[in-house]
């Protein structure tokens, strides 16, 4: 009964978020994913993959064989079907540097031969596969819909602004080609201008260096709009400027400011062992005064209900001040990190720094680790809402823009090779559907609605 | 006074294109058919343009023609020009398009029709259908005559409750003069069939004797004219041009001085016109920078004066029309010998369809052609074909024939309307197949003959003819790839005069063809002992080995699309059941009732998690069902 989905293509994808050690699998599933692995994994003992038993860990790393490349160091297993999740052949690959060699290696797999897997597929194929009991199809249903959801609300939640306004421009260059070459191909005879290959190259190569430019700020792992949502709080002058300075120092490599579609918010990217961290910096908090007394009450709350988390900042050397104590009160039942800070100040004082107030002082550059770890800690213990699925969407929406990359390439060398319009045309689709894939829009009818409003034909 | 009018296997009402295909199909496989028209002189009339094929109808016609139909055989003889269209472009667009003698394609096809076995052509109006338990089982007239059939095949065209408009003037006829057929709608919807209104146009016919080609460009024909049927062998004649000439800015003047004189403009007109057959009052309007439209003169025969103005559809008062066909070069003396007019009519919703072509409503009862939504004669004439081969199919109890959309344009067409819904008349265009490469119109006999010749439309001595191409197409790529050019001076120096490069080590002449720049023909002088082929060999061997590529990586993909449309569905399913669909979906597919998960996934509104989830639930379906059965046992 299995037989049906046997011959099904081989997919893989990230398996899950940055686990407990930052540790992140990618599986793949299907006839290929153990040739496929093969291909990529080195041994130090010479040991392959192929030769491997079934479900033993190997150690060794990944590497990029067109161009011999070390990625990382991993640990592999192989899963022959049926004993596998899918009831598949399964390969697994435990990364742990990262989010960064992750999506390498990712890539590579995408690139050797895989498909991207749809949201909840490998669930899917194991129900399929019979791997999974009957009274489990809804639970499976539910995945599958959650899983969707999920993704779409993080391209949904990734599409505002800027971004979002790139990949609509990209969308409606290809649009623009792609009708312009279907109607000189079905209406021959009408008086449109032929499309030309030196247009079309030339709106190909501008359309590959914006994605690039996506790409560029997308691959260092500083993923565009999105991150752990983290706010620093506090009075002014405890010390929430240096703290951000000296955690962006920290991160020069993957520090990019890339500003907010308000002027007064100031979005900084932080990147804590592949963990994106948006640092919401309202101008306001930074510079000024009391957040409650400078934009209210209500709007401090709708502030707080964008963050993930809340790194709050007092000057241990003094009092308490009632602003300070009405913001913890607000604070209450969100996830917060509390920084005593300036604790140099305090030295030789009798003062008792209690729990969860992390020490700190950044003047003698101490429990800025700590906090690091914290962070991370509570990221990893799932205590703040950090998402797998976000960071497996992103991962998604990278390959499909590579995936695009690759497909207009490609009609680059149609074109080189002097085929004709209707063969550049196929590889100029692959490219509107990849992209599509990521907003989740469907490519159809749309096109044929182009050639009608933008052309007049007809007899 | 209704009598009795005898018993028919099939019946087939309306002998347009759709119609005529329909009755010679069911007749061919041998089942009694009677075939009724409305006016017997109007058998495969042509009220719109004087042509058949262009981009993605010519397709269709080579489909047609593979799979046993009449319209390629029928325009082969009777064409007076003939063009392949986009030869500038690559094989897979280039479009076979004939001008043809309106009148001799209509009595060539009656003849036909005549003189086919099994096959009787009447004139009656079917006013009624008779269904008995949700299954038809008769056909009335208008003169009163019941006719018992099994099998039913509607190809009213726009006859149904046909309207028709020029400006203020408006009433009830179907085309081309003809009466309407005011009576069948109504049949139709009290059995359950739900109907939707559509419109089209046509331009003015005039005199050619009032035109001035001297200012207008000559557009001739081919020099060697390829035939659209398999079994034409050469076409030989002499051949009529169309003439060129364009509307200026005193035309779109006077269209917009008259705007308000269109009913399309006053919301006198309900139907839905196509928006790639824009009346010249819609050009000018949606397009007013647009300083000038192309119009062509197309002869609608040879014994005739009557010239077919393409680009000036309208529904505008004839004054107006007069007017405004005047201010065109070449034009300006013009008389009119049928006004443009559009016509309003009855149409079903094709998503009401099985693949078969079949209503999910009444059984036996199938619809081809404009009365399913579509619109031109070739469109017509492949629906036709399939319900005539699919009605005598369910005659016989035997599975339909189904195309797929990797299989022929006739594939996607009946997809498209049955699975996507239409929102106006539908036309074939190469845009909309998704395998264009390899839905060529060289190669439709490789793709559907075998269908042809297994319900019995293909003759055997056709088929033996068409297996042995087959194998020489075959064994010249093979032995193409065995004969090796040397890189030797002299080899090189014909490279080098056929703009191609050097070689450095010998190759292939296959490897040579793949070159662009390199054709079959100049490789002759590397190949002493090339055999004589036929032309159309040839034109295979070429494609394949040029396209190779690009052909093996469409034909990946349809490998992924086959699985899905393997999946098949059982239509007893009841989505309103299975728990995870969003509400939308459901509602979609259970008014679709896919045939497959292919099908189901091309739904609008169905997304590839309702997809996913309809895996699953089939797969819970089959499994809970496994389970019954073992326990039987």
């Amino acid at each position: 009964m299995e037989v049906l989905l046997q011959n099904e293509d081989t997919i893989a994808a990230v398996a899950t978020g940055m686990g407990g050690a930052g540790i992140g699998i990618i599986r793949i599933s299907g006839s290929e994913a153990v040739a496929l692995g093969n291909k990529l994994f080195v041994n130090p003992r010479g040991k392959t993959l192929a030769a491997a038993k079934s479900h033993e860990l190997i150690y060794g790393r990944i590497v990029d064989p067109t161009e011999n490349k070390d990625i990382d160091e991993v640990l592999i297993s192989k899963m022959m079907g049926p004993h596998s999740y899918t009831a598949e052949d399964v390969v697994e690959i435990n990364c742990h540097g990262g989010i960064v060699p992750m999506r390498k290696i990712l890539k590579l797999v995408i690139q050797s031969g895989a498909r991207l897997a749809e949201p909840g597929e490998f669930t899917k194929r194991a129900f399929l596969n019979g791997r999974m009991d009957l009274t489990q199809a809804e639970a499976v249903i539910d995945i599958i819909n959650a899983k969707t959801e999920k993704s779409l609300e993080y391209s949904v939640a990734q599409l505002e602004g800027r971004l979002s306004q790139k990949l609509e421009e990209l969308d409606e260059i290809l649009v623009g080609i792609l009708s312009h070459m279907e109607v000189n191909i079905d209406y021959p005879e009408y008086d449109i201008e032929e499309i030309s290959y030196d247009f079309v190259n030339s709106q190909i190569l501008g359309l590959l260096s914006r994605i690039k430019e996506i790409l560029v700020v997308a691959e260092t792992g500083k993923i565009y709009r999105e991150g752990i949502t983290t706010a620093i709080l506090g009075e002014p002058n405890v010390g929430k400027s240096s703290l951000l300075n000296t955690l962006l120092m920290e991160n020069k490599a993957i520090v990019t400011d890339i500003p907010g579609t308000t002027r007064d918010t100031i979005e900084e990217y932080l990147n804590i062992e592949g963990i994106p961290f948006k640092i919401i910096d309202t101008a306001g908090i930074r510079e000024t005064d009391n957040l409650v007394e400078k934009i209210g009450v209500e709007k401090s709350k709708a502030l707080l209900n964008q963050t993930n988390l809340v790194i709050f900042m007092r000057d241990i050397s003094k009092e308490m001040s009632a602003g300070e104590k009405e913001l913890i009160e607000l604070l209450k039942n969100r996830k917060t990190i509390y920084i005593a800070n300036k604790t140099d100040a305090i030295s030789g004082m009798d003062i008792a720094i209690p729990e969860p107030w992390i020490p700190m002082s950044l003047l003698e550059d101490q429990g800025i680790e700590t906090l690091r770890q914290k962070m991370l800690e509570m990221v990893f213990a799932g205590t703040v809402n950090q998402d797998a699925d976000y960071l497996i969407t992103n991962t998604r929406h990278i390959q499909l823009l590579e995936t695009t990359q690759n497909s207009l390439k490609n009609a680059i060398n149609t074109m080189a090779s002097q085929m004709p319009l209707e063969l550049v045309s196929i590889d100029v689709m692959e490219a509107l559907e990849a992209l599509r894939g990521i907003t989740g829009k469907a490519v159809g009818m749309d096109i044929i609605d182009q050639i009608f409003k933008n052309f007049c034909i007809g007899k | 006074m209704t009598y009795p009018g005898g018993d028919y296997d099939i019946i087939v009402i309306g002998a347009g294109h759709a119609g005529s295909e329909a009755a010679l199909a069911s007749a061919r496989i041998g089942l009694k058919t009677l075939l009724l028209t409305i006016n017997l002189d109007s058998v495969a009339m042509m009220p719109c343009n004087p042509s058949i094929g262009g981009t993605g109808k010519g397709h269709l016609v080579r489909e047609i023609d593979a799979l046993g139909g009449e319209m390629g055989k029928n325009i082969d003889a009777t064409m007076i020009q003939c063009k392949m269209l986009n030869t500038a472009k690559g094989p897979a667009v280039h479009s076979l398009r004939a001008q043809a003698d309106k009148k001799a394609y209509q009595f060539r096809m009656k003849e036909v029709i005549e003189n086919q076995v099994n096959l009787l052509l009447k004139q009656q109006e079917a006013t009624e259908i008779i269904v008995e338990d949700g299954k038809i089982t008769g056909v009335m007239v208008n003169t009163g005559a019941v006719y018992n059939c099994q099998a039913a095949i509607i190809c009213s065209g726009t006859y149904l409750k046909g309207r028709i408009i020029i400006g203020d003037v408006q009433y009830d006829g179907g085309p081309n003069g003809l009466f309407p057929a005011m009576y069948l709608s109504d049949s139709l919807e009290k059995n359950g069939i739900a109907l939707q209104r559509f419109k089209t146009g046509t331009p003015a016919r005039v005199d050619a004797k009032t035109l001035d080609y001297s200012k207008m460009i000559i557009q001739e024909g081919d020099e060697h004219i390829v035939p659209f049927s398999f079994e034409t062998d050469q076409i030989d004649i002499d051949q009529v041009p169309c003439y060129l000439t364009y509307t200026n800015p005193e035309t779109h003047d006077i269209i917009n001085a008259n705007i308000e004189r269109s009913p399309l403009y006053t919301g006198e007109v309900v139907g839905i016109g196509p928006r790639y057959c824009p009346s010249i009052e819609t050009k000018v309007m949606r397009f007013h920078d647009k300083d000038r439209h192309q119009i062509f003169m197309e002869p609608e025969g040879l014994n005739t004066n009557e010239i077919y103005v393409q680009g000036m559809s309208s529904c505008l008062p004839e004054d107006v029309q007069i007017a405004l066909y005047r201010t065109v070069p070449g034009m300006e003396k013009v008389e009119f010998m049928r006004s443009a007019y559009a016509i309003e009519y009855d149409c079903i919703h094709p998503t009401r369809l099985k693949a078969s072509l079949e209503s999910k409503e009444v059984a036996g009862l199938f619809f081809a052609g404009q009365i399913n939504g579509t619109s031109g004669y070739e469109e017509a004439g492949a629906q036709g074909l399939i319900a005539g081969i699919n009605a005598s199919l369910y005659l016989r109890g035997e599975q339909p024939v189904v195309i797929d959309r990797s299989e022929g344009y006739i594939g996607v067409l009946i997809d498209d309307i049955i699975t996507k819904g239409i929102d106006e008349p539908y036309r074939m265009m190469t845009s909309r197949a998704e395998y264009r490469l390899l839905l060529r119109q060289d190669n439709a006999d490789l793709r559907l003959t075998e269908i042809g010749y297994r319900v019995g439309l293909i003759s055997e001595n056709r088929y033996q003819k068409f297996m042995a191409k087959k194998e020489q197409i075959k064994q010249e790529i093979t032995r193409l790839n065995q004969v090796i050019v040397k890189p030797n001076p002299e080899n090189n120096e014909v490279l080098k005069s056929l703009g191609s490069s050097e070689i450095q080590h010998g190759l292939s002449i296959g490897e040579l063809i793949r070159r662009p720049e390199v054709k079959y023909q100049q490789t002759e002088v590397f190949d002493p002992e090339r055999p004589l082929l036929h032309w159309s060999v040839v034109e295979q061997v070429e494609v394949q080995i040029k396209y190779e590529g690009y052909i093996k990586k469409q034909l990946q993909q349809v490998e992924q699309f086959k699985k899905l449309e393997h999946k098949l569905i059982p239509p007893e399913l009841d989505y309103a059941k299975i728990g995870g669909l969003r509400i939308e979906a459901a509602e979609k597919l259970q008014e679709i009732k896919p045939l497959s998960m292919g099908q189901a996934s091309r739904i609008s509104g169905v997304s590839p998690a309702d997809i996913s989830v309809l895996l699953i639930a089939l797969e819970q379906r089959r499994r809970s069902s496994d389970k019954d059965g073992s326990n039987h046992e």
